[in-house]
């Protein structure tokens, strides 16, 4: 378990002071997996350095399972650092040194015997699916082996929480896929806690359980993935379940007011829009949908356009009263501007620059 | 071809100067490469933003190495080093004594050379070293060091192919070796078999430095 309390992180920048974290506090149980997302800009990278003890927090707490990280003494941070293993976005590998001797490097470092360190090094290595490449330099080995090598190098210390940073934005998205498999398995069969750091909404689809949306160094929403993709409101649903632009409207089409309507879980089973229509004796228009399966759980987004006579009050009320998120859509012409499979759209974040973290 | 052997110079005294241009280049080479590689390690690690900063004193040693090398030209430091080489030798004459100005002014440009393939190390590299516990140390060995290795040879044999034509010019200011035997006999007494072999020695002694070093480094190379 990994607690974050009220952390701040101030950067001196000549005269001007750079608030890096405004109060970031989160709390992961042991053995699930979370993601924070944001843009870079968003304070992803000082998280990261703040978490590890890369960089000093200016104020506020880390711990893990209870012990402090932030305010251990600079003789006792190495100690802390082991219970952290790290994964990177380039995987970070020592050119010089073999698949095997990589992994084998953080047990060098606190003088683990060599048979010792032989056993664990094959024990690791298959675990994360290696096997035969102990003698491979991380230049014969794919984006993906590289990472799995990273991984493996990550849990040598017996670490209690695993940091992965942008761990698959370098890699295609099959081989994405394996890395997240891969760090899901792990998780449960290593009660890990995880903490995902990315850019890309379909990581936190695919293996968080919660998520949290970092915005300009503060977490502006959090919860369980259910919960967030359940909220209508939320930036993260959107994000989640996106929707193609609204704008134009095919011009044929009927003159009617525009909903959104969000199916979670059981309701997401049941027909309910020809209820709508039955009941109100109406027309509906589908405009765009997103449907998507999130934490096991069912999700779909819908755009819909009613008959221009509809009464727009009487179906949100119908809609609420089955437990399905609904309301008229912010306005025909604003465009929603999400691509799906894309990563996080521009407009879930306030502002910062698109594109990756390195 | 005969006039090469029967050339009385360089039967007598060609050998000598091979072997006091191999003392010269072997020793300096020696003391730069012991000297000049933690200096730069330590430029590197206490610049700011390195992993132990020191504004400092960085500041002041890089000046020195700088105007070592950048604004004293060689040849005037190493007749300015001769007091120095007399206290630490006992001698002003002789390979060992030149070695010692030679040392001095290779060191600063090995140490900048050292200075350079460290910076080149992914700092990706060092975070993953000191994520996982590596004290500073271990980071300077394990990482910086032995990553760079293929650039640190590399730096070396530069530095020592530097000293070949170094210590020619050392020749001249009573270290011997071959540059002293080409001003004295190719120049002095326009002796032009004694100026050829010279430079042809010279010319071989580089490319053997140069291809022993080049295969070592891409030996070592595993990117």
């Amino acid at each position: 378990m990994i607690t974050v309390t009220d952390l701040r992180k101030v950067y001196q920048q000549g005269k001007k002071e750079v608030v890096a974290l405004d109060g970031v506090t989160l709390s992961v149980p042991k053995g699930s997996i979370h993601g924070i997302i944001g843009h870079s800009g968003a304070g992803k990278s000082t998280l990261v350095r703040c978490l590890t003890l890369l960089d000093r927090p200016t104020s506020g707490s880390v711990s893990i399972d209870g012990t402090e990280l932030s305010s251990v003494k600079d003789s006792e941070i190495r100690a802390a650092r082991r219970r952290i293993g790290m994964v990177f976005q380039h995987a970070n590998l020592m050119d010089s040194r073999t698949a095997a001797g990589n992994v084998a490097h953080p047990l060098e470092l606190v003088k683990t015997p060599k048979d010792k360190i032989r056993t664990r090094v094959a024990e690791l290595l298959k675990l994360v699916g290696l096997e035969g490449f102990e003698n491979a330099y991380p230049s014969q080995l794919s984006g993906g082996q590289r990472q799995r090598v990273g991984i493996a190098r990550a849990l040598a210390s017996d670490p209690d929480v695993l940091l992965c940073d942008e761990p698959t934005s370098a890699l295609d998205p099959a081989t994405t896929d394996e890395i997240l498999d891969l760090i899901q398995d792990l998780t449960k069969r290593l009660q890990l806690t995880v903490l995902i750091i990315t850019h890309e909404m379909n990581v936190v689809k695919r293996v968080c359980e919660s998520v949290s949306l970092l915005s300009r160094g503060r977490i502006v929403e959090h919860g369980a993935l259910r919960d967030v993709a359940a909220d209508l409101d939320s930036k993260l649903a959107r994000a989640l379940l996106p929707l193609p632009s609204s704008e134009p409207l095919p011009g044929a089409l009927q003159r009617g007011p525009v909903l959104e309507i969000l199916f979670s879980g059981a309701s997401a089973k049941e027909p309910v829009l020809t209820g709508v229509a039955r009941h109100f004796d109406i027309d509906i228009n589908v405009l765009a949908g997103s449907v998507e399966t999130l934490g096991g759980e069912q999700f779909g987004h819908l755009r819909v356009q009613l008959a221009e006579n509809a009464d727009v009050d009487a179906v949100l009320a119908y809609l609420h009263e089955r437990g399905i998120a609904a309301k008229p859509a912010a306005s025909a012409a604003a465009p929603v501007p999400v691509a799906a499979g894309s990563p996080l759209p521009a407009s879930v974040l306030a502002s910062g620059e698109q594109g990756g973290n390195s | 071809m005969n006039d090469i052997f029967s050339n009385p110079v360089l039967a007598k005294a060609l050998p000598e100067a091979i072997i006091e241009t191999l003392q010269m280049v072997g020793i300096s080479s020696f003391f730069t490469v012991l000297i000049g590689l933690p200096l730069g390690v330590f430029l590197h690690v206490s610049a700011p933003g390195g992993l132990r900063p020191m504004p400092v004193t960085n500041r002041i040693l890089s000046d020195v190495i700088v105007n070592i090398t950048r604004s004293i030209p060689f040849a005037i430091l190493m007749v300015a080093l001769i007091p120095l080489a007399r206290a630490l030798t006992g001698t002003s004459l002789g390979p060992v004594a030149a070695s010692v100005s030679l040392s001095i002014g290779t060191i600063p440009f090995f140490a900048r050379l050292v200075e350079n393939c460290l910076r080149d190390v992914h700092h990706g590299k060092i975070d993953a070293a000191q994520v996982m516990g590596s004290t500073k140390m271990q980071v300077i060995n394990k990482v910086m060091l032995r990553e760079s290795l293929p650039a640190l040879v590399a730096a070396a044999t530069t530095t020592v192919v530097t000293l070949v034509g170094y210590s020619a010019m050392a020749g001249l200011v009573g270290g011997g070796g071959l540059g002293k035997l080409a001003y004295n006999y190719g120049f002095q007494r326009f002796d032009v078999t004694v100026m050829l072999v010279t430079i042809v020695l010279i010319i071989v002694l580089v490319q053997v430095i140069q291809l022993v070093g080049e295969r070592i480094s891409r030996g070592l190379d595993h990117r």
